[in-house]
């Protein structure tokens, strides 16, 4: 097994054990809301994209229609647009020729872990992390629909944590780092609260706002940053 | 209820693209360094908006539990780093206090 592979592995590991539990919850939540194992699946396998399917869990419930979800989950999910931009100026050479299929794979975790990865991404790095990610949050959902039941409440609410946990493990290395960063972090944080208590913008929007708006004014302070490692 | 696969086939499309967009067209170009620098504070304050204030409501009946699981995540990730342990730790840690709430 190559290094690149190992690093892979050790950084996939965290994240399938991160969306394991939140996929329970999700696989609990569908068959609780009457949508049959299929649907259930199919949410996870071909949307692939945590908070924006409990949101539709949610708007199913209240009765609104088709139409209405697709148009959220574009506004909940708009937030991977400034990831894969972001991304793409990562990726290597090679990878390149794989874009449809990173695209596909572009979680906030994935994503997280991929832009603290130091130097050009490889696909095998990227590959690896994403089934990682795409296999826990499969059997995670497929196993919270079959054994939900089972499950004592208490276990499962207290697995909510698991996903803010995996971020904070993330970002905790390039905080120690840099005290820019801490700042940027609880900035975009405060900004976000204060725009969800505002209450103007539709769902997942205080998320892109805070990132144009943070990553914006935090682009003057890391300018010289950039320059450096553009020298190197 | 309805048939739900012409709903989570749009789901994923709106979803695909917007992560697909992007890798088309800054593919093989290079960028200015202002939009560099920009995008390079993208992870940081992405995961910011990320972690908070929705922490606050990963328990909602006992936000308290959810906060000490995080508090065990930074203390141990800060003293010895790591993803895992920080990660289960802190899913222990709230059951635990949950578990004294109840």
């Amino acid at each position: 097994m190559t290094k690149e592979v190992q690093d892979a592995f050790k950084a996939g590991i965290p994240i399938f054990i991160g969306y394991v539990p939140a996929a329970i919850a999700f696989g609990i939540l569908s068959k609780g809301c009457g949508i049959t194992f299929l649907e259930c699946f199919l949410f996870s396998a071909v949307v692939f994209a945590g908070a924006s399917q409990f949101i539709a869990l949610n708007l199913l419930m209240t009765g609104m229609g088709p139409g209405g979800i697709i148009l959220t989950t574009l506004l909940v999910n708009f937030r991977h647009f400034l990831m894969s931009a972001y991304l793409s100026t990562r990726i290597g050479r090679i990878a390149r020729k794989y874009i449809f299929l990173i695209a596909f794979g572009v979680t906030d975790e994935v994503f997280s872990v991929l832009s603290f990865k130091k130097g050009q991404l490889s696909k095998t790095f990227v590959f690896i992390l994403q089934l990682s990610a795409y296999s826990g949050w499969i059997s995670g959902t497929v196993t919270g629909y079959i054994m939900g039941g089972f499950l004592p409440e208490i276990l499962t609410k207290s697995m909510g944590v698991a996903l803010y946990a995996l971020l904070l493990a993330i970002l905790l290395p390039e905080i120690k780092k840099s005290t820019k960063a801490v700042i940027l972090v609880i900035a975009s944080g405060l900004l976000n609260t204060i725009l969800i208590k505002l209450d103007i913008l539709p769902d997942g929007w205080t998320i892109i706002v805070c990132i144009l708006i943070i990553a914006s004014v935090g682009s003057f302070f890391v300018a010289d940053d950039v320059q450096e490692e553009v020298c190197e | 209820m309805n048939n739900l696969i012409p709903l989570i086939l749009g789901m994923a499309a709106v979803t695909y693209g917007p992560r697909l967009i992007p890798f088309l067209m800054l593919t093989n170009k290079k960028t200015p360094k202002r939009v560099d620098a920009f995008l390079k504070c993208i992870p940081v304050a992405a995961i910011g908006a990320l972690i908070i204030p929705g922490v606050f409501n990963a328990t909602p009946d006992m936000p308290l539990a959810a906060i000490s699981g995080m508090a065990f995540t930074l203390i141990y990730g800060l003293w010895r780093g790591g993803i895992i342990i920080p990660v289960l730790g802190s899913v222990a840690v709230t059951y635990f206090i949950l578990f004294l709430g109840n």
